[in-house]
């Protein structure tokens, strides 16, 4: 059972980083966007995902329901050291799902849409920042229990170069992410090609941002290199998501547009799992070298056996009805604007 | 402010805010359910406007009600580390299910809200009950688990350590169907009359007079029927807890000292170094037979109870007053207005039965505010009742305070916001739903 809890702790964190964050990243191109285009991007993404955008948030409730629930020492050492960046990283949750109703159900359009929107880019582009700096924390081996400062203790345990550039690198997935999903969303001709320009440019600041990555990582003695590379599975990954990344532009340049979208969570999925697996069962690297690990930090037994059953029991009941909004909406899209709603 | 009242100040004011937006997410899908029924029954559009107005509304709380959902489910370890390390394993059932529930409350949600003109109008129609069914399941699950803070089970607590866990022993536990009854009841109670006043505000002022009239009607049947059923319910609490928790039930009556046909005391000034109440009102007898339906009976005081395990007896007593306060003030409405229902039927429309509602607006929310009051602070030293306190379970990070300061801010704003977006739905409703 302990294994079922963790492939959907797993499966929770990927699908929020897909989903969630295609949605995170519809935001951030709205921010790396010219204002006479802005009006057509609100309107692509609005129709794309008004409708499952409560549930595309809903993954990163049951992650850390599970890690409450099934991991609850994991869950408040996070919560004691990071402390800071969680709570600006609540702050963004907060600004972002307001702002992002308030736009739309306002029911008089006037300055105030300029507000909701500064608001809403604004934090799109902060919470996946400080997402990416709590994972990259985690395994940077800076949280110290028993530090002695504060500065130690609460603020160096997420302040460094590599949490940083993890968390510019998050930004950048999300952008690509969402771009390509938005490729798919229209069907003029010149704004397909935008969003083409736009999954370009937060490709080539993803591989950027993992560079730098790297280079911090080099710099502040974390093995990553060994970790993506050091085994079968990493290279494995690494090379096939390279591949399909060449392979998505190719059917880009093309125009053929249908497995743009599956290609691109492929790539995502591959660079979770190369970044995930050398570590497992281990998900926090202490600064004296001890890790927190799924396997021997779990709770009991029969906490984990009923958290089991519960997760599989509700994803009965919940998957089909999610493919079935996701079917009905991609049917038959809304029309911006319309008073149904 | 110090660091451990700054925490607790910051865990009050999220549940607090939260409290609202998810009564009312619970409350109005009902609501909108019976007015989209009408609709479909009768064909007539103000039923259809009704339901739609709402179901804007519904969006701005709904949004409020999950991002600070959202933030709570952080704050529990932000704030009290200690508490969820050893308490996570054991009361996470509910939580566990009440993902599913809030995941198909989220679902359902997107097939109602962006669902008109698409799909067949009853499949339509059943999405939103589902909602209001979910919305529910999750305030009961999450009721349990506060529930199990009061009255600790599933586990055995040796030399510090807790074994023998039973997570479900521990959803079932003795607080859970008292506390799960009233709570529920409260949220019908208090979205019914403030959404009933609103409307009631609307009809006074003479605007759109057939849409805020039938709009009234549905809200306040639920509300009345609620606030009638709620004194049953919390006498049910209150015996309850006389049982589990002595020294809350002591604290809410300021009942300093064990005593045989205790009184019940009404208002008065706790006056904790004395020992005693001034200027209260004393019902002899009534006290014992509220906590276990005898007059004669022993109820026990604070005297029985160490000091060190005191509740805050002040906040206690009046949160208490307050709630029944405002339960006495509803009843007597509702009695009114079903008086009015089946005999004075040219009541309905006056303006006095509509100025009277427009008047109780808050005060259901008061007394869920009071009522949690009475429960959480009638709880303390312990954050699990006899088991761990509360100041040991509060994070080690110096500096709560600013946090405090800083959520205290958001939240100011966002609830500005809210009222905001609400005055401007209200104001357009004659705009977006010409009537007649
Ligand atoms: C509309 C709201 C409302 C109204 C009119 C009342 N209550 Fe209440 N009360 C609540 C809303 C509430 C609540 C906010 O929902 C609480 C907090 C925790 C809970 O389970 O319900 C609560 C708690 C609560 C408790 C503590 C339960 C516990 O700690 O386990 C008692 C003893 C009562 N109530 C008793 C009463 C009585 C005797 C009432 C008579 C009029 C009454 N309440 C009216
Ligand atoms: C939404 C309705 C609720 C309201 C308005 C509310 C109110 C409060 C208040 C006023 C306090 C501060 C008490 C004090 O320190 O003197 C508090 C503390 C707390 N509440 Fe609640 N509560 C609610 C529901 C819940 C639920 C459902 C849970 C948990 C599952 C919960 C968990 C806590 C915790 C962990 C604390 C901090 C520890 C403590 O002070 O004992 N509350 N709440
Ligand atoms: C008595 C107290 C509580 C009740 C009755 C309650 C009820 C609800 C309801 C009905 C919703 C649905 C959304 C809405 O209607 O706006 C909701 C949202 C939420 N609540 Fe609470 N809640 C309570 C306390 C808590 C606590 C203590 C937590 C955290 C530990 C919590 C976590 C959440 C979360 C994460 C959501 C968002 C779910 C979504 O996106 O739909 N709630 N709550």
């Amino acid at each position: 059972m302990l294994y079922i809890v963790i492939t959907y702790l797993w499966a929770s964190i990927l699908l929020y980083l897909l989903l969630g964050g295609a949605d995170f990243g519809a935001g951030i191109i709205e921010l790396f966007t010219s204002q006479k285009n802005k009006q057509v991007t609100r309107k692509t993404l609005y129709s794309a995902i008004g409708p499952i955008w409560e549930a595309n948030h809903m993954w990163l409730i049951i992650a850390i329901v599970i890690l409450f629930v099934g991991f609850p020492v994991i869950y408040s050492t996070m919560s004691v050291n990071m402390h800071i960046p969680l709570t600006v990283m609540l702050i963004g949750i907060i600004a972002r799902g307001t702002a992002f109703t308030f736009r739309h159900y306002d029911a008089v359009v006037d300055d105030m849409q300029h507000l909701y929107n500064t608001i809403f880019a604004i934090s799109s582009f902060t919470t996946p920042l400080f997402l990416g700096i709590i994972a990259g924390s985690a395994v940077s081996g800076r949280i110290n229990p028993q530090a002695g400062s504060f500065a130690d203790a609460y603020i160096f345990s997420w302040l460094h170069w590599f949490a940083i550039t993890v968390g510019l690198f998050t930004v950048s997935i999300c952008g690509f992410l969402a771009s390509v999903y938005l490729i798919g969303e229209t069907n003029v001709e010149h704004e397909r090609l935008r969003f083409a320009h736009k999954a370009q440019f937060f490709n080539i600041a993803a591989v950027a941002c993992g560079a730098l990555v790297f280079a911090a990582a080099w710099f502040e003695h974390i093995p990553l290199f060994d970790w993506v590379f050091g085994n079968w599975i990493g290279r494995i990954a690494i090379l096939s998501a390279t591949l399909s990344l060449v392979w998505m532009w190719t059917l880009l340049y093309q125009g053929k547009i249908g497995l743009l979208r599956p290609l691109a969570g492929f790539q995502v999925t591959m660079i979770l799992l190369t970044t995930t697996f050398k570590h497992f069962p281990n998900i926090i690297i202490l600064k004296d070298g001890g890790y927190l690990s799924l396997t021997e930090h779990a709770g009991h037994e029969k906490t984990i056996e009923a958290l089991g059953w519960a997760l599989l029991l509700g994803s009965i009941l919940i998957l089909p009805a999610l493919f079935y909004l996701i079917y009905s909406f991609q049917k038959k899209p809304l029309a911006y604007g319309s008073e149904s709603h | 402010m110090n660091d451990f009242i700054a925490a607790r100040s910051q865990m009050a004011l999220s549940l607090g805010f939260h409290i609202i937006f998810s009564c009312i997410g619970m409350v109005m899908p009902f609501f909108m359910a019976v007015a989209h029924y009408y609709y479909l029954k009768t064909g007539q559009t103000v039923y259809k406007n009704v339901t739609k107005a709402w179901s804007k509304g519904v969006a701005i709380f709904f949004a409020t009600g999950a991002v600070s959902g959202t933030v709570l489910s952080f704050e529990l370890g932000l704030l009290w580390p200690e508490f969820m390390k050893h308490a996570g394993p054991i009361f996470g059932m509910p939580f566990s299910l009440e993902g599913t529930a809030f995941f198909i409350e989220a679902i359902a949600l997107g097939f109602f809200l962006y669902g008109w003109d698409r799909f067949n109008p009853w499949f339509h129609w059943f999405t939103g009950v589902v909602v209001g069914v979910s919305g529910l399941a999750s305030g009961i699950l999450v009721v349990a688990a506060n529930a199990w803070m009061n009255s600790p089970a599933g586990f055995e607590y040796i030399n510090g350590q807790y074994l023998n866990i039973d997570p479900i022993a521990a959803m079932f536990n003795k607080a859970w169907f008292s506390q799960a009854l009233h709570m529920t009841i409260a949220a019908f109670a208090a979205t019914g009359f403030a959404v009933a006043g609103v409307h009631a505000l609307m009809i006074l002022r003479g605007s759109n007079v057939p849409f805020h009239s039938k709009s009234f009607t549905i809200a306040a049947v639920f509300g009345c029927v609620a606030a009638l059923v709620q004194p049953l319910s919390g006498d049910i609490s209150a015996k309850d807890v006389a049982i589990r928790q002595p020294a809350k039930l002591a604290a809410m009556e300021a009942h300093f000292h064990t005593e045989k046909s205790a009184p019940l005391i009404v208002g008065g000034i706790p006056n904790e170094a004395e020992k005693k109440v001034d200027f209260a009102i004393e019902l002899p007898g009534f006290l014992s037979f509220l906590a276990h339906g005898d007059f004669k009976s022993e109820v026990t005081g604070l005297d029985r109870i160490p000091k060190e395990n005191h509740p805050p007896v002040a906040i206690t007593h009046y949160a208490f007053q307050v709630m029944v306060g405002m339960g006495m003030a509803m009843m007597a409405i509702s009695v009114l207005y079903f008086a009015a229902f089946w005999k004075k039927r040219e009541w309905l429309r006056a303006p006095w039965l509509m100025k009277l509602f427009a008047i109780a607006t808050p005060l259901g929310f008061i007394a869920v505010e009071a009522g949690w009051t009475v429960t959480e602070v009638g709880r303390q030293p312990w954050i699990i009742y006899g088991v761990m306190r509360t100041a040991d379970a509060v994070t080690p990070m110096p500096g709560i305070a600013y946090s405090f300061y800083l959520f205290t801010a958001i939240y100011v704003s966002l609830a500005a916001f809210v009222v905001f977006m609400l005055y401007r739905q209200i104001k357009m409703v004659g705009k977006l739903y010409d009537l007649q």
